[in-house]
């Protein structure tokens, strides 16, 4: 038993790794990219948004799979990675990493962006009136002005990542301590038929993502996490 | 001094206007709903792009296209209030009056703060969350933000148009001090005849992305070739000053170039600036002087031209008091006009039943 503990600490703590890693490099790279599919006429819009929006229908085990075609040793990543003497990215966190950016990417940049949509033109435009420049636009009306979608968008990209399964074990593989996080573990205990410690892990993570729904719902009341993820202009029932 | 030559495609129309407007007092861009006021507006402010166009103001050049200048918005010295109060509500009463004002090099503030919360009356609002404002106190603090940036011109779009009258009877004296306190430029923007009425010195009359007329205001409205609200609202605006008061009947004489005007006492001192309104249905004429009518206003005048007016059987007669002064409208029947003999060079009575002290 005490094996046991350790090893679901062990993938406790790689989970939360993980999952602070990729919030904070979403939350970088998603807000900019938000604020650009908010604003832009650009005939590239709907492409990126669709692209964006992929990982909400596609099956987790495709795009693991081609991103182990990608980042492997034939693929162009991969052999970009070795010319650089990093090496390769599948079964390591880094991969893993990229792996769940692009896998959770869809639940922070939807609820900033429709955040900024909401907060429409006139804002900055009055802001514009009032000597702010395009920056201080940004930093000092937009994202206070958004910043319960970008809330949002935290928290759902924290615990999507938390959650995870398809991706993780297709380019992670199920190495601990490197790439096992809890969903892996989990299916261990089960194929080991140790369910006591399946149980064990499964509630923490139903009790986790339960909080973490209930306080984003509790964040926004009208229900407008269901709106703020939807898809661009596809309304969610 | 205000210049602008702007032409821009708009869906319905295109707005095609150069004009100069005077770089004091207030400036009203008169029109219906969708001439193409806003558009203006916004041009101005750099916030739409007319490509090719043309703004200077005071001499300082925002926009030439021909020598590729556009400055943004937000270098231009310009103050905007628009039609929704559109505060920053993430911010309290003082952060939206200081954002602007913070942005400014020190040498920039010309108005202080202080002036600018003093001007707009929003003393008692300084520490409340924008949310819980009402219509007008909200128009206040917008107008207190725009002014505490020291504007040359602060642009105004129909800045009471979302406000119930109680409300505008609430702001639109503060924005009538507003010019003769800071002695920043106003243009205005406003479709409603009472606004203009009251606020302009100066209007432009807009019609489908065009300015048809521009002028000094009194006699822009006492104009009969234009395309101004026809109906209950024709009349004309004079000024003037409080010339004489009349303790025993309570009664001020209200002297403008050419004509006076007794009314009740408005509580004004001797001398006092006023403007008032004098409705083209509320003047009636007559050939001579009437010793037997409860009329007191009567104003010796001359038919100046004769125009219809919305119904066929009214005409619109603009008159010209004394010494060439004043311009006056009156509505009579094309009845009346035949049976009195009206013609241009004909003089007249004008029977003023009532005039309306609008400041």
């Amino acid at each position: 038993m005490d094996v046991d503990w350790s090893a679901d600490l062990q993938a406790v703590a790689l989970t939360l790794k993980l999952a602070f890693v990729v919030t904070l490099l979403l939350l970088a790279i998603g807000t900019p990219l938000a604020w650009w599919l908010a604003h832009t006429r650009s005939r590239w819009k709907a492409p990126l948004a669709a692209l964006v929006a992929l990982p909400l229908v596609l099956p987790p085990t495709v795009l693991g799979f081609y991103l182990l075609m990608l980042m492997g040793p034939h693929g162009l990543v991969g052999r970009a990675t070795q010319a650089l003497g990093i090496g390769l990215l599948p079964f390591s966190f880094s991969g893993l990493v990229i792996a769940s950016m692009l896998y959770s990417m869809p639940f922070v940049v939807q609820p900033i962006q429709t955040a900024f949509e909401a907060i429409g033109a006139r804002p900055l435009e009055a802001a514009a009136t009032l000597r702010a420049g395009p920056w201080e636009r940004f930093v000092h009306v937009a994202l206070p002005l958004a910043r319960r979608g970008v809330i949002t968008a935290a928290v759902l990209g924290f615990a999507h990542t938390v959650g995870e399964f398809g991706v993780v074990l297709m380019i992670g593989g199920n190495i601990p301590g490197a790439t096992r996080v809890i969903s892996t573990q989990l299916y261990s205990h089960v194929e080991a038929l140790e369910y006591p410690a399946a149980h064990r892990l499964a509630a923490v993570l139903l009790l986790f993502s339960f909080a973490v729904l209930l306080w984003v719902y509790r964040l926004s009341p009208k229900g407008a996490l269901l709106a703020s993820t939807a898809p661009d202009g596809v309304p969610r029932p | 001094m205000i210049e602008a030559s702007l032409r821009l495609p708009r869906g319905a129309f295109t707005l095609d206007v150069s004009l100069t407007l005077p770089a004091r007092g207030v400036s009203a861009l008169f029109g219906p709903s969708g001439c193409g006021k806003t558009t203006l507006l916004r041009c101005l402010a750099g916030l739409e792009h007319a490509p090719g166009g043309r703004v200077v103001v005071d001499g300082e050049v925002w926009q030439d296209d021909a020598t590729s200048v556009f400055v943004p918005t937000h270098r231009r010295a310009v103050g905007v209030v628009f039609q929704e109060a559109s505060l920053f509500e993430h911010l309290d009463v003082r952060a939206n009056v200081e954002f602007g004002w913070k942005r400014l090099a020190p040498a920039e503030r010309r108005v202080s703060i202080a002036e600018a919360i003093a001007w707009t009356g929003i003393e008692s609002l300084l520490q409340r969350a924008t949310a819980g404002l009402s219509g007008g106190e909200r128009q206040r603090v917008a107008i207190a933000r725009a002014l505490a940036v020291s504007p040359r011109v602060l642009l105004m779009d129909e800045p009471l148009a979302a406000l119930d009258a109680a409300r505008k009877a609430e702001i639109l004296p503060a924005i009538e001090r507003l010019n003769a306190l800071s002695g920043i430029t106003i243009v205005y923007v406003s479709h409603a005849i009472a606004e203009v009425a009251r606020l302009a010195d100066h209007v432009v009359l807009m019609e489908a992305g065009q300015a048809v007329a521009s002028g000094p205001v009194a006699e822009l409205l006492s104009r009969l070739d234009l395309p101004l609200p026809p109906g209950e609202d024709a009349g004309v605006v004079l000024q003037g000053e409080i010339g004489a008061l009349d303790a025993e009947w309570q009664l001020a004489r209200l002297d403008v170039p050419g004509a006076a005007f007794w009314t009740r006492d408005p509580a004004l001192p001797l001398g006092h600036r006023i403007r008032l309104r004098v409705l083209a249905r509320d003047v009636s004429l007559s050939l001579v002087a009437q010793s037997e009518s409860s009329i007191v206003n009567q104003i010796p005048a001359t038919v100046e031209a004769i125009a219809d007016d919305s119904h066929p059987s009214q005409v619109l007669v603009r008159l010209r008091t004394q010494g060439g002064g004043s311009a006056l409208l009156a509505r009579v029947t094309r009845r009346s006009a035949q049976t009195l003999a009206l013609a241009p060079g004909k003089p007249v009575w004008a029977m003023v039943k009532s005039v309306a002290l609008l400041d």
